[in-house]
This record gives structure tokens, C-alpha cells and sequence, in this order.
């Protein structure tokens, strides 16, 4: 008896292996490292919702190019560690043909040499500039960098004629490193950094580094590159000791909540955002509407959560790939590569995407929106005249 | 002199958010010795608890009030499951029991509630008060006005009634304590209870101006241990005295030597005073009081 049930269930095991090793071959294996949890997690857990919701969809549609995709997805806590060693794994036990994913800067460049001497293309999720300069072969990246947003408030601040500016930055890793390329692409600008402030990401009360940039002699505007709590706390301050110049906030606070930390404070401030922030405000006309509203919807449907920029860099690291795909008719990594770097007008949540062999990303200044708070709302600012 | 009064009135800002976190460490130390490191997240609960409450259409003054007992019966059940079963334990040990139910509380709060910022509005409206071209909130007075009252309220339970005799005797020496009838267990508990309330009244006065999130009372704790060990551990005015002069300190260094040295030389002050004063400014050196 107990002979006989040994045989079946080892008949239906060897069945199910078999039918499970049909359904394999006819996938594509694509992989994903993410910051799913720990501190980044704000930003790996939308990408990782995103990702097993558009591969679902686009399996119920059929796949790419008649096989269906395979997510394969490790959360790497965050540790740049883990991050290597589960790109290794990807690598060598999962052979996948290519990877979205590495949430943040710093897991995108310890996993960068595993992908190169592997030969597989990898499109990451981090913001840092070092991603993609020097320009590597098989890495690619999907959100845009600080030094654009630097550039974007400075070309605000050129149309309406203000070219002296002091800064006050806060001290974590965000508010650092945009601080250095707002320094750094300033020069090239036109515009001069007169005053320089920071204040530490816990500090309670900015109004000292405040007083001083008020009382620096033609300051024509202040910049606060910061994440967090800070930049709201330094809206406030500036509302209080009733500074007159205008006030320039980052991408690093464009939500919702920025507004209802500083409050009323809030008004007259203006910062740069990707479009995917105010999809009902943008302009019929707009080529990035139509995807951003529908990203949003059905984020927001299948999650029940607001959509966040971070998701959307997966989204459209997701689709560059999956369109590479059906160009290259087929999951050959190295035709994959050279497709995925000769995407051009792909319209993403995060901008229109033209990528190039010395462009891995692809974005032009146009990906960001300049907003400017009124009555605690965003508006658009009109981007011709002044 | 615009400047000069703009950074007092920035000191007296932050110093009194010092302060009032710095107040929270001085029952629980005076019941027992133990330095709590959860300290910093009672201030968190009471603030977090607040804006939740506050959330679901609970009025303010309620919201604040239940945030206040639901922060006591925490302390208490840091107590009674965290103290209480490892009390033949060195301090030093209880004071790591403290560090891994701060680490545990901050936790369970991302859970509980969520990972973002919140604010509360403000007591007495959010138009800041001018003086002589310098501004200040009126929400930093509240802050300043809560410490105030609490080191009346905790100077009136130690020298005052036999409860804070009976706290006072507990620390000095607890075996003669128990002997002459001290229930010493309940005291320090009961010591816990009201420093979890005080931290409670501090998260919720000072989260109009420093916000609040599940992870703020690290922080908030540490610059108020500094200030508690300045002004000199256990001593109520001295909790307060040391979170003012700390906070003075990064005000005045952020806007006359340089923003990103504030911290450093605030606490180069507090080292130099300890090394001159090893009991901290009103602190009391090792006599015993019967």
C-alpha cells in the first residue's frame, strides 16, 4: 500500500516538474533587486508593486513577442551587500536576460560589476548621476538626477532675471549630493551662489542660518536642496522672519504632504516635480498625459495607494525593456542592449525618453515641471515669456 | 541686535524642546538609578498618538488626553514585562533593557502607524510674535510655559508629598526603603508612569514645531540626555537649565561661527563643563540623603 502511494506521488511530483520545465522554457527571466524594506523602502515598494503589476498585464495580454515574462524579484533590505550578492544570484542560479532594478544609488553601483562581466542589461532605479557617467555598456537608468533639477530651478531663476542666490542645505545624503551639482552646474549657468547655509536632518528650528542669508546684501533668491522634515521646517522659518525674495524647494519634498507640513507657509514656493505629480494639471496637449494619467489610475486601482514618483521609474524602466524586447524579436542580451540603447520618443512617467551611446538615460530638462504653490495646491508655471 | 535677538529667541525655541524632553529623564532616574533610552519614545508616542487620533475627527484636547494614558500604561507595561522581571539586574543592564524597548517601540510604531511626517497646529495660532525685528512663535512660548510647569509639578511630588519622599528614599537606598515599608516595586513603577506622561505632554507641545514621525524620538532623546546630563541628571531645574544652554548653544554657533559646526560646538561645551563639574551644573554628588 504504502509502495503504491510512493509511486503515485512520485509520478504526479515527476509530472508537475515536467509541465513546470515546459512552462520555463517558454519564459523570459527578468530580474529585479529592490529596496523593499528598510529605509529606502518608500522608494522599492511602489517599484516593486509596479513591476508584478505591469508583468501581469502584460502576460494576461499574451507577452512580449509570444513568451511571457518571469519576475523574479529579491529585496535587499537596502544593504548594498545584499544587493551583490543577490545580483549574483540573478546571474548565475536564475539566468535572467535582463534586470530592472537597484532602488537606490548606492545598491546600483555595487551591483554594476556583476552585470558587466556577466553581459547583461541592467536598468536601474537610483537617482545618482554616477549611475550612468562615465557611461557603462550595459547600464541604463530611469530617473532623472539631481544636477537636472539644479539646472531646472536655475533656468526658473533666469527667466525671472534673478542671478544672485544663497542656499541652505540639510546635511543628509539627498541634500548633499544635490547640493554639490547645484554648486557645480551653477558657474556654467550664470547664476552665483552668494551665501551658504545647512542645518542637520533632525534640527527643529532654521531661523538662525535664515537670519543670515536675510541679512547678506543681494540675495536675490535662497535654494533648499533637503528631504524629510527639514525643508518643510525651513518654509516655516522663512514665513516667520518674513523673508521677501522668492523660495526654491526641491524634488526631493514634491508631494502632497510637503504642502500640509508647512501650511500656509508653503505659498509662493516654487520647486521642480516630474509630471506624474499633477497628471490632472497638465496641458491636454501634453504628450506625457495620457501615460501619466493612466499609470496613476491603475496604480492607484489595483493598490490602493497614491502613486509616487519612484513607481513610475520602474514603469518605465519596465516598458524601455519590454519594447527593446519586441525590436530585438527575441531575448538575445546583446541585441537587447543595443535596442534598449537606441530607444528614442519613448514617453514615460518621468519624460520623453531619447537614449543614445553617450546618453544611458535620456532625459532633457523638459521631464521636470516647474510648480509653484497657491493656496495649497500646485500650479504650473507657464515655461515661456516670465 | 535684530540678529542677536533672532538667535536668542531660536535658542529659547529648541532649548525649551530640549527641556522639556531633558524632564522626562529625571523621576525614573530619581525612582532608580536607570537612565531610560525609551525616553525619546514616549515623546514620539504622545505626538504620533495625538496626530492619529486628531485624524479620525477626535477634537484636539481629547485626542492629546488619550495620548497621554495610552503613553502611561506603555510606561507601565515597559514596567511591569521589561524592568520589572530583571530586577536584581545591574543598572547597566536595565539601561540596555531600555535601548532594545526603544528599538522595539520605534518598530512597532512603523507599524502601527505609518513611516511619514505629521504635524499638529499649533496652541495659540501659527502667526509669529514680532519683537524689534526678530520672531518667535507663540507655540515655543507654550513649550517653554509646559516646562515651567512641570518642574513646579515635580519639585511639589518630591519635597512635597510622601509619595516623592517615599521616590526619594527608593533611590537612596532601596533594601532600607522596603524595610520601612516603601513598596518599592510600585514606586518605580509609578515612576514610569509619570515620566511616560511627562514624555507624552512633550511630543504633543513640541510636534508643532518639530514635527513628528515614528523615528523622532532618537534624536530627540539624545540632545535631551545631553541637556539632562549638562544641567545635571535627576535635578528638575537643572533638566530644564541644560536643555536651554544646549540650546542657545547650536542657535548662537549656527548663526555667528558656522551652521555646520553647531553641533559640534554645542557639544564641545557640554564635554568641558563635565570634565570642570562631573555632576552636571545642579547636579547633586554622591551624598546620601536620609
Amino acid at each position: 500500500m504504502t509502495a503504491w502511494k510512493r509511486l503515485v506521488t512520485a509520478s504526479v511530483i515527476g509530472v508537475a516538474m515536467l509541465a513546470a520545465g515546459q512552462n520555463a522554457s517558454a519564459q523570459v527571466k527578468i530580474g529585479a533587486v529592490l529596496s523593499v524594506t528598510g529605509p529606502a523602502s518608500f522608494l522599492g515598494d511602489p517599484e516593486k508593486r509596479t513591476l508584478e503589476l505591469y508583468v501581469d498585464e502584460i502576460n494576461a495580454k499574451g507577452g512580449v513577442n509570444g513568451q511571457k515574462l518571469q519576475l523574479i524579484v529579491y529585496d535587499d533590505g537596502g544593504d548594498a551587500n545584499n544587493a551583490r550578492t543577490f545580483a549574483t544570484r540573478l546571474v548565475e542560479d536564475d539566468k535572467v536576460v535582463a534586470m530592472v532594478g537597484g532602488t537606490t544609488t548606492g545598491t546600483t553601483l555595487a551591483m554594476i560589476p556583476v552585470f558587466e562581466d556577466a553581459q547583461i542589461p541592467f536598468i536601474s532605479l537610483g537617482g545618482g548621476i554616477q549611475i550612468i557617467e562615465p557611461v557603462r555598456k550595459w547600464v541604463f537608468k530611469t530617473p532623472h538626477t539631481d544636477k537636472m533639477a539644479c539646472e531646472k530651478i536655475f533656468a526658473d531663476l533666469k527667466r525671472r532675471q534673478l542671478t544672485t542666490i544663497a542656499m541652505i542645505s540639510g546635511t543628509e545624503a539627498f541634500g548633499k549630493s544635490m547640493r554639490d551639482q547645484c554648486a557645480a552646474v551653477a558657474p556654467k549657468t550664470g547664476i552665483t551662489i552668494a551665501h551658504e547655509e545647512t542645518y542637520g536632518p533632525r534640527d527643529s528650528d532654521m531661523t538662525p542660518q535664515l537670519t543670515n542669508i536675510r541679512n547678506k546684501a543681494g540675495v536675490q533668491a535662497v535654494v533648499n536642496p533637503g528631504f524629510g522634515q527639514g525643508p518643510a521646517i525651513v518654509t516655516r522659518n522663512y514665513h516667520q522672519l518674513a523673508i521677501a525674495v522668492p523660495l526654491y524647494q526641491s524634488h526631493g519634498v514634491a508631494s502632497k504632504q510637503f504642502i500640509e507640513l508647512a501650511g500656509q507657509a508653503a505659498d509662493g514656493v516654487r520647486l521642480p516635480a516630474a509630471a506624474l505629480l499633477v497628471p490632472d494639471k497638465l496641458d491636454d496637449k501634453d504628450p506625457q498625459k495620457p501615460v501619466v494619467v493612466n499609470y496613476s489610475r491603475t496604480y492607484h486601482q489595483k493598490t490602493g495607494q497614491a502613486v509616487s514618483t519612484f513607481g513610475g521609474h520602474a514603469y518605465d524602466g519596465l516598458m524601455i525593456l519590454t519594447q527593446a524586447m519586441e525590436r530585438a524579436k527575441g531575448a538575445d542580451k546583446a541585441k537587447l542592449r543595443d535596442e534598449i540603447e537606441k530607444t528614442k520618443g519613448f514617453v514615460g512617467t518621468g519624460g520623453v525618453v531619447n537614449m543614445s551611446p553617450t546618453d544611458h538615460m535620456g532625459l532633457d530638462l523638459s521631464a521636470f515641471r516647474m510648480l509653484e504653490i497657491k493656496n495649497g495646491d500646485w500650479t504650473l508655471v507657464p515655461e515661456t515669456g516670465s | 541686535m535684530a540678529e542677536f535677538l533672532q538667535f536668542f529667541f531660536s535658542g529659547l525655541t529648541v532649548g525649551a524642546v530640549y527641556a522639556l524632553v531633558a524632564l522626562g529623564f529625571t523621576l525614573i532616574y530619581n525612582a532608580s538609578d536607570i537612565i531610560n533610552f525609551a525616553q525619546g519614545e514616549f515623546v514620539m508616542l504622545g505626538g504620533m498618538t495625538t496626530v492619529f487620533l486628531a485624524a479620525t475627527g477626535m477634537p484636539v484636547p481629547l485626542a492629546a488626553l488619550v495620548a497621554v494614558i495610552a503613553t502611561i500604561a506603555v510606561g507601565l507595561a515597559l514596567h511591569r514585562f521589561a524592568i520589572e522581571p530583571a530586577r536584581g539586574a545591574s543598572a547597566v543592564a536595565l539601561i540596555m533593557i531600555t535601548i532594545g524597548a526603544s528599538i522595539f517601540l520605534r518598530g512597532a510604531a512603523q507599524v502601527v502607524f505609518d513611516k511619514r511626517f505629521h504635524s499638529l497646529p499649533p496652541l495659540l495660532g501659527a502667526e509669529p510674535i514680532r519683537v524689534a525685528g526678530a520672531a518667535i512663535l507663540p507655540q515655543s512660548l507654550v513649550v517653554l510655559a509646559g516646562a515651567a510647569v512641570i518642574v513646579v509639578l515635580l519639585w511639589w511630588l518630591l519635597d512635597r508629598t510622601l509619595l516623592g519622599k517615599a521616590v526619594i528614599a527608593t533611590s537612596a537606598n532601596r533594601l532600607a526603603a522596603r524595610l520601612v515599608g516603601i513598596n518599592t516595586r510600585s514606586i518605580v513603577g509609578f515612576s514610569f508612569a509619570v515620566s511616560a506622561a511627562i514624555g507624552a505632554v512633550a511630543g504633543i507641545l513640541v510636534t508643532p514645531i518639530t514635527l513628528t514621525s515614528y523615528d523622532v524620538g532618537t534624536l530627540l532623546a539624545l540632545k535631551g540626555f545631553a541637556a539632562a546630563m549638562l544641567g545635571g541628571i535627576g535635578s528638575a531645574v537643572g533638566a530644564v537649565a541644560g536643555g536651554l544652554i544646549l540650546g542657545m548653544l547650536e542657535a548662537f554657533s549656527a548663526g555667528y561661527v558656522s551652521s555646520k559646526y553647531k553641533d559640534a560646538v554645542a557639544f564641545l561645551v557640554i564635554l568641558a563643563v563635565l570634565f570642570a563639574m562631573p555632576n552636571g551644573l545642579f547636579g547633586r554628588g554622591h551624598i546620601e540623603r536620609v
